[in-house]
């Protein structure tokens, strides 16, 4: 089976979920990769070294910030003059847009954040989850090319072999832009919960330590945001230290705790990373669909009937403000940090 | 200005979905608007009230479906329209992209179309993005707030990396996220104008349009392999030695 690998990236930065796409290429015979931007040649180089056959660039100012038209116009002249069987890509808010745009140009379809996958011949089936991970489907495409994007951290990641080199062929951009990109500004730090192999996720539970007492002057709400920033405080040292992510639960984002990009759960975003650690979630089940699927997940909630327990491996019933620092402290020693 | 919000039903968040039979089913939980296209009715309507103008909640879904878009007349749109025909069971991603493309040029005028992030059941999130490809429009998404001023429109994108401006010439097709502000409640003169309006329901010939075949089809449905976990409760007469217990129980499982 042929396949193009789109390479993910912002400003040069790769998403880690790219080299997976590349990984399972490979793993289905010729992978060529495929680079757009403007000055990326450093991404189609690294695309070798993680074993693409070839890379195929469109390296133009017309693509120096992502366009989704623009993107997509290119990709779908490409896959014209040179067809694969199938095209891969991590599943990012890019991909998403111009493999579906793609897929409506070349009256194709698009099998959308999958984490499974078969080859039957030059076709493939994809597993996927539905109704956020409460159902799996496994779909097909029944056109040619078949595009499919995939989830992060559900396909093994190749190896980077440092100095492997190859062809990289210039390819034409396709210029034909309806929209305009005015600025970019990373706010708060930026959160991809997505690649994370390890995350400590905060709930509404952070902001009910009773042993603090807020700045005078402060209304109850305001009293309330304040606790609920030191109790995160203390779970992103926990993060940290583990090298992970900060994520939340819905009843956190709402109360204001935290933005959104942080929110685990049904409406936010679907995780699967090594280890998930649950600090005063009590697990409403539009949180658990997004994290259920963690290799080891451990609680720390003071509710013993929580449900959140239902889904750990280790559960600790006790105060979060107490266990969190103490188990913070004993992994910086245990890790030698 | 012209406001359409584009609108599905799925059945409620809180719902035991599974799969039985080769069928999803969701037992007697309701039928509800999918929550993140209240997002982008609710952002339709700060348009409309900011510039003026109309919102039209467009639905393609069976009967039932009637009810999500009472929900969106209840928060304030003017008008709802069902695209329903038993010709559309089974539409994937891009053959609902065109339906609602022909229904969009049928409702005519539209300066916006507005779409929610993605629906809770299929999830993929990318019908906003191929209904504007089969319009030929712009697509601006992702937005977590929207400007419009002199026919042009600017967006703060919610992506992976920060936020990022995009502008863009109207007529075109919007996303929201949640920053967008979150969903008003139905008044209780907006249910009570709800309930009495009347929705057209616009089949396949009433559009000039063929079922599309769909090209993404399912194969098999299955529910996720069940987890047989058993919570180890770790105990402990101090936090410094449950957190020492613990730490140590989660370096053994070498996930790290």
């Amino acid at each position: 089976m042929k396949s193009l690998v789109y390479i993910d990236h912002f400003k040069g930065e790769v998403q880690p979920a790219s080299w997976e796409a590349l990984g399972l290429a490979k793993s289905l015979g010729a992978a060529i990769a495929i680079v757009f931007g403007r000055d990326v040649e450093a991404v189609a180089k690294t695309a070798l070294e993680y074993g693409a056959d070839e890379v195929l660039l469109a390296d133009d100012p017309a693509l120096e910030d992502y366009r989704g038209e623009t993107y997509a116009s290119t990709l779908s002249a490409l896959i014209a003059s040179s067809p694969p069987d199938l095209i891969l890509f991590p599943t990012t808010t890019r991909t998403r847009e111009m493999a579906a745009m793609s897929a409506v140009d070349l009256n194709s379809g698009v099998l959308v954040d999958i984490t499974g996958l078969e080859a039957d011949g030059d076709k493939v089936i994809a597993t996927r989850p539905i109704y956020e991970g409460k159902v799996l489907e496994k779909t097909i495409c029944n056109a040619k090319p078949q595009f499919a994007t995939i989830r992060a951290r559900n396909f093994p990641k190749p190896a980077q072999e440092a100095g492997r080199t190859g062809t990289i062929t210039k390819v034409e951009a396709k210029a034909d832009a309806l929209t305009k990109v005015e600025g970019y500004s990373a706010t708060e730090a930026a959160v991809n919960l997505g690649d994370a192999s390890v995350i400590v996720s905060g709930g509404r539970g952070v902001s009910n330590n009773p042993s603090l007492t807020p700045p005078a002057g402060m209304d109850e709400k305001q009293a309330e945001l304040w606790r609920a920033q030191q109790g995160f405080a203390l779970v992103a040292e926990l993060a940290t230290v583990l090298g992970g992510a900060v994520g939340a639960s819905r009843a956190a984002v709402d109360g204001g705790y935290i933005s959104y990009s942080h929110q685990v759960g049904q409406t936010g975003k679907v995780v699967t990373p090594d280890l998930y650690i649950a600090c005063g979630i009590s697990g409403a089940i539009q949180h658990l669909v997004g994290m259920r699927n963690a290799k080891l997940i451990v609680a720390i909630n003071k509710d013993a009937d929580a449900p959140v327990f239902k889904q750990a491996r280790y559960g600790v019933v006790g105060d979060l403000f107490q266990i969190l620092p103490a188990l913070t402290v004993a992994m910086k020693k245990k890790l030698g940090k | 200005m012209k406001i359409i919000a584009c609108i599905k039903q799925v059945p409620d968040s809180e719902a035991k979905v599974k799969a039985e039979g080769g069928q999803v089913t969701w037992g007697d939980a309701p039928l509800v608007i999918n929550p993140f296209d209240e997002y982008a009715v609710e952002g339709a309507l700060q348009q409309k009230e900011a510039l003026g103008g109309t919102v039209t909640a467009l639905c393609i879904g069976p009967e039932s479906a009637r009810e999500a878009l009472k929900h969106a007349l209840a928060m304030g749109a003017d008008e709802a329209i069902l695209v329903s025909d038993p010709a559309l069971t089974s539409l994937d991603s891009v053959g609902a992209a065109r339906i609602l493309a022909a229904a969009i040029k049928k409702v005519g005028d539209a300066d916006l179309v507005i779409f929610g992030r993605q629906t809770l059941d299929d999830g993929s999130g990318v019908t906003g993005a191929q209904t504007a490809r089969v319009l030929g429009w712009p697509l601006l998404s992702l937005a977590g707030s929207i400007k419009v001023d002199a026919g042009s429109v600017t967006v703060e994108r919610v992506i992976e990396e920060g936020r990022q401006s995009v502008s863009a010439k109207m007529p075109l097709v919007l996303s929201v996220v949640q920053s967008i502000g979150e969903p008003r409640y139905p008044s209780f003169m907006g249910i009570r104008k709800a309930s009495k309006a009347t929705i057209p329901a616009w089949s396949l010939s009433d559009l000039g349009a063929s079922a599309p075949a769909p090209i993404v089809t399912r194969t098999e449905l299955m529910n996720p392999p069940s987890k047989e976990i058993v919570c180890e409760f770790i105990t402990g007469d101090a936090p410094e030695i449950i957190g020492e217990t613990l730490a140590d129980k989660i370096l053994a499982e070498k996930v790290l």
